[in-house]
């Protein structure tokens, strides 16, 4: 049975990018900061990855650093802002459907300091876009020095207002950081901020952490080394990854937008099979959306009972239901939007490139949709409730 | 009726403590398919995801979600049903 991967939030790689990257093997494994040939081959190869991450991103070379992961690069992009804040405050506002690695830091140090509110999440629409309203509010409390919010959800797909979000950080100089982690190579890149976060896999690269600082941003890491990622790392990125995750953006540059528009077809279809099936809930904002990205609930349903008949099927699937996760806590984001949480299926799609029988997939996922949430409910003796 | 059904204010209580997602919200439609006379239900749940699948459910079948009080180890999530 050919397996079907309906789950590429992280990967595999574009299949250009893994020749890139064995090829980067021999070619830039040595430190960049070494003064010997080879050490001098990879720092001109990380040179050249950097400055093609950069044209895609449209800023500058030294703006962009890259680090080990895509949270790594969250928390590390939080805390450059709130160290050059300095006296002025710690008070930072976000998002409640921002990434664990925003909210759990976040939540940490709120709780070890004085004021109770030092971390503010901000409430959702059912949709999973901020609410403005209260955006705006949270933003006024004194000692606000740092602003959080994604590009789109992860998880739902859901885009934020990031026009109307920086607007209201602008006037107080709050910087204001994007996290694009999920967006990046499959929607339109962000222009509406100071900090901007992003992870190679979204666009068929290996794990890889972006960090782009805006020229200007008040921005300092505690523990820079001028030497290294321009003070916003402590370590060289490994060079073959930085290679793989800039051949796997020039890969896909072309088709970018055809893609896009053939996957937010795709991620229709699956709206359409997915809110056909009884008592089930299609969650996020079926247009202002990723093109990629579909999560829906089913009532009375076990979402690890129904991962796994999927499975069966050939059908890799994702889920945010707390049985599926080794917290038993159920997804922050499905929470945060008042959706039910139980019976969750959720579907990244991966770039054609990398799965050319996508379509295929797809279709296969919503035949099999309506038998196999029956299946699940009539081994829990649930149908007809 | 199941456990402390039969207080003073007739108040219906389905006791689902222990019990994973989904099967507080199972348990809780199974009770209202069964007892047409409940006009409210209260769920005693220890599952972190009751908090957010029995409004939901409210939502979806069009009854009144009217809160969750913590008692101990559980919580109690009441349901005004629209009948």
């Amino acid at each position: 049975m050919r397996r079907r991967l309906l789950d590429a939030a992280s990967g595999p790689l574009h299949p250009v990018a893994q020749q890139t990257l064995v090829a980067a093997l021999d070619a830039g494994w040595a430190d960049p900061a070494r003064l010997h040939a080879e050490g001098r081959r990879a720092a001109a190869l990380l040179d050249r990855a950097r400055e093609v991450v950069a044209a895609g991103l449209g800023v500058r070379p030294p703006e962009v650093s890259f680090l080990p992961s895509g949270p790594t690069a969250l928390a590390r992009a939080v805390d450059g802002v709130l160290y050059a804040a300095g006296r002025r405050g710690a008070r930072t506002v976000a998002s409640a459907v921002e990434h664990s690695a925003i909210l759990v830091p976040g939540r940490a140090r709120a709780a070890r300091s004085a004021g109770a509110d030092a971390f503010a999440e901000v409430p959702v629409s059912r949709t999973g876009a901020v609410e403005l309203d209260a955006w705006a509010e949270a933003l006024t409390v004194a000692g606000t020095v740092a602003a959080v919010l994604q590009a789109a959800n992860g998880e739902v797909g859901t885009r934020q207002p990031l026009e109307a979000a920086r607007a209201l950080t602008q006037p107080s100089g709050i910087p204001l950081v994007v996290d694009a982690t999920a967006s990046l190579g499959r929607d339109d890149v962000p222009t509406a901020w100071d900090v901007l976060v992003g992870d190679a896999r979204s666009w068929g690269g290996p794990p890889l952490g972006v960090l782009v600082v805006r020229e200007g941003t008040r921005w300092h890491w505690r523990d820079a080394r001028a030497d290294v990622e321009h003070g916003r790392a402590d370590v060289a990125p490994w060079v073959p990854l930085a290679l793989a995750a800039a051949e796997a953006w020039q890969q896909t540059a072309a088709s970018r937008q055809s893609d896009a528009q053939e996957a937010h077809m795709l991620v229709e279809r699956i709206r359409a099979a997915a809110s056909a099936v009884a008592d089930t809930e299609v969650v996020g904002d079926p247009v202002d959306r990723l093109p990629h990205v579909v999560t829906f609930s089913s009532l009375y349903v076990d979402g690890e009972a129904l991962v796994g008949a999927l499975d069966r099927q050939g059908l890799a699937v994702a889920s945010g239901s707390a049985c599926t996760s080794s917290t038993l806590e159920p997804s922050h984001v499905l929470a945060a939007m008042g959706t039910l949480t139980h019976g969750n299926v959720r579907v990244t799609l991966p770039l054609a490139a990398v799965s050319p029988d996508r379509a295929d997939d797809v279709a296969a996922l919503c035949y099999a949709l309506p038998g196999t949430i029956e299946a699940v409910r009539g081994e829990l003796g649930v149908a007809g409730l | 009726m199941t456990g402390a059904a039969d207080s003073a204010q007739d108040e219906h209580v389905v006791d689902a403590r222990g019990k994973r997602c989904p099967l507080p919200v199972i348990e809780l439609a199974r009770y209202v398919s069964t007892h047409p006379q409940a006009r409210r239900v209260v769920v005693l749940a220890t599952d972190p995801a009751a908090a957010h699948d029995i409004p939901a459910w409210c939502r979806m079948r069009g009854h009144d979600f009217a809160g969750g009080q913590q008692r101990g180890d559980h919580v109690a999530y009441a349901v005004e049903l629209a009948r």
